[in-house]
């Protein structure tokens, strides 16, 4: 079963192409839409919930038609905009049951849908106090809520982590997943951050200027994406550990980088892990020269890697500019044949 | 083993109070309950119903002031016993309509620069409902706000006039005369003020501009209307009387509701004037919702 389907869905202004040819099947599931600022992410949900009209393509939501049927669409469908829509000086409880009203919910099943909801995301006492006093988080919980209290059968949540501090971003993720693994409400979630939706997504679509970039399952995505972090305390036999390891894995054909820019560049090497063996190759080196392994970990991905991986030739150019074209293309050619 | 016991034993001790996600399936009333919704709820908000004390303010002083003068006058028909009200059915409106100006620019940019400001437009159009039905539910909401202000003194006047025991065909159909006049009135006023408050989303700027334009047009009409009927060209006077919105009213039901004119020396418009009046009038409320309509079209998520 499809819960969105668009077809060559095209959507050009006078001056930018907000969209381009886009064709992407979504399953039912958690669906990540990733893709940078202006890439076409609202866009494209401004045509799915049938309020734009594309220029052309057509598109599919539920199996509703969303040049024609966008009223039925948006009753099956909940949504939660990226920035902030709530009114200060009503409650939460009020909101939501007025938004729950709007849906087309009686006033008796749209009090206990609030109530419900609310708890779901976990506003409990607050939610009778005005939303002005809220803070972020809990602002997020009543854009979220407003969005499921209907029961929709699928949800865009555009940007839901933004704005939220680590913990607050940890518990939206939970809560996103769980809007499917309980709920049983399939998502679409926009983020610009690829390493967010690795951990929630079943299923990845990466769009870049109103282009697909590639769509696969969050499986493949980290299979051919993670990078591993590695630090190691220095020696009195070899007094920089770091180049001492960076050499070895060089020998062994393993390419690195110092990861500059980043926090801790110089004490930590980057490398892109080939499979298990990369784990066991890392130990081993570390281990032969006798150095201690202070960290080994998994890095999240910023998007512009895989927009650098869907470019071959962009990504030789910069392997050939950085001066170390062998083990570049080596790597390389494996993260596009995943690619679009 | 600790989780398989409560498997064992169905319906015996377990049961525990279920909090889990329960779906929906009961009616889903669709975009005419929605729309109907979304002006109930504007209504009350016009009135500071479901919002907080401070926002009920305002509005229950205008509509206390606004009914205030109908009870004294009423007090003093009755205790004089007088042959008729001391003001018209359709002259209460025109007296009164400093305070129907302040009503509607207070609660014109509450109706729509909240939602604006708020940007909770977008959430209103991810549900069933259109721009056509957002403008019309908040267009009939303060139009009926403003009619229940300026219908509720009349009422007040007709049941003292009963009281009073007045000729009841008389006081019926001035009665009834001046609900329509004050019917026409609520559409028009609410129409500018809705169009100028959905200009911006700042409240503040909103108020003053709708506060501006009646009390401004009004004045300057007025003024010119006194100079040109000192200087006895009294011809212009109708005509001028074509560019306030409450001179417009006041022309109206001069023309076909049996008012007496609050123009300089009641030089009201004739019938044929009267007939441009009603179409500049009803002209104005096409036209706002006009504006509404294509305001919201672009106001999309």
């Amino acid at each position: 079963m499809t819960v969105i389907a668009t077809e060559s869905l095209s959507k050009r202004y006078p001056r930018v192409t907000a969209l381009d040819r886009l064709s992407v099947d979504v399953g039912p599931g958690v669906t990540g839409l990733v893709g940078a600022n202006g890439a076409g992410k609202s866009t494209l949900i401004k045509i799915l919930l049938g309020l734009s009209p594309a220029t052309e393509g057509s598109a599919r939501v539920l199996g509703l038609d969303v040049a024609t049927e966008g009223g039925a669409i948006r009753e099956r469908v909940g949504y939660m905009p990226e920035h902030d829509c709530l009114p200060p000086d009503v409650s939460a409880t009020e909101f939501v049951v007025h938004m729950a009203r709007m849906s087309g919910l009686p006033p008796a099943a749209a009090r206990e849908r609030t109530a419900d909801t609310l708890r779901h995301v976990g506003l409990y006492e607050e939610r009778y106090r005005p939303i002005g006093g809220y803070s972020t988080g809990m602002k997020q919980r009543v854009k979220l809520a407003q969005a499921l209290v209907h029961d929709p059968q699928l949800v865009f949540l555009d940007e839901p982590t933004n704005g939220l501090d680590p913990v607050g971003r940890d518990d939206m993720l939970g809560l996103i997943r769980r809007i499917h693994t309980d709920f049983g409400i399939s998502v679409l979630v926009t983020s610009h951050l690829l390493g967010e939706l690795e951990r929630t997504c079943d299923h990845v679509v990466v769009v870049d200027g109103g282009k697909l970039l590639r769509s696969s399952s969050t499986t493949d995505f980290t299979k051919t994406t993670t990078t591993l972090a590695i630090e190691v305390t220095d020696t009195d036999e070899h007094l920089d550990g770091t180049s001492a390891v960076r050499e070895v894995l060089h020998a062994r054909g393993i390419e690195t980088h110092d990861g500059s820019g980043l926090p801790g560049a110089g004490h930590i090497l980057l490398l892109t892990t080939e499979g298990e063996d990369t784990y066991d190759l890392v130990r081993d080196v570390v281990a032969d020269l006798g150095l201690g392994l202070v960290r080994m970990e998994q890095r999240r991905h910023h998007i512009a890697e895989v927009f650098a991986d869907s470019d071959e030739q962009r990504a030789k150019d910069e392997r050939a500019a950085s001066g170390d074209p062998r083990t570049g293309d080596d790597q390389r050619k494996e993260a596009v044949g995943h690619g679009s | 083993m600790a989780v398989e016991h409560p498997l064992t034993q169905p319906g015996e001790q377990t049961r525990i109070h279920n909090i889990g996600y329960r779906n929906y399936d009961g009616a889903r009333l669709g975009r005419a309950y929605a729309r109907r919704s979304l002006y109930s709820q504007s209504l009350r908000g016009a009135y500071g119903l479901g919002r907080s004390v401070k926002s009920k303010v305002l509005p229950m002083l205008l509509f206390v002031v606004m009914c205030v003068p109908a009870l004294i006058m009423v007090a003093v028909a009755v205790a004089t016993k007088a042959k008729d009200l001391p003001v018209d059915y359709t002259r209460y409106a025109v007296i009164m309509q400093a305070v129907i100006g302040l009503y509607v620019a207070s609660q014109g940019p509450q109706a729509v620069s909240r939602d604006l400001r708020f940007k909770t437009v977008p959430l209103y159009f991810s549900r069933p409902i259109e721009t056509g039905d957002y403008v019309r539910a908040k267009y009939a909401a303060l139009a009926s706000a403003l009619f229940i202000l300026t219908a509720a003194p009349l009422i007040v006047l007709y049941v003292g006039a009963l009281l009073a025991k007045l000729d009841f065909s008389d006081q019926s159909k001035g009665f009834g005369q001046g609900l329509l006049s004050v019917a026409l009135l609520s559409l028009l006023f609410a129409g500018i003020g809705l169009v100028i408050s959905a200009i911006t989303p700042r409240r503040g700027f909103g108020i003053a501009a709708v506060i501006a334009a009646l009390t401004i047009s009004y004045g300057a009409v007025s003024t010119v209307q006194a100079i040109a009927f000192e200087r006895s060209s009294s011809g212009a006077v109708p005509w001028l009387g074509l560019f306030s919105p409450i001179t417009l009213i006041d022309g109206v039901q001069t023309a076909f509701l049996g008012a007496s004119s609050a123009f300089p020396g009641e030089v009201g418009p004739s019938s044929g004037q009267g007939v441009v009046y009603l179409v500049v009038v009803l002209g104005l409320i096409a036209g706002c919702y006009g504006l509404l309509m294509r305001r919201y079209r672009k106001v999309g998520l």
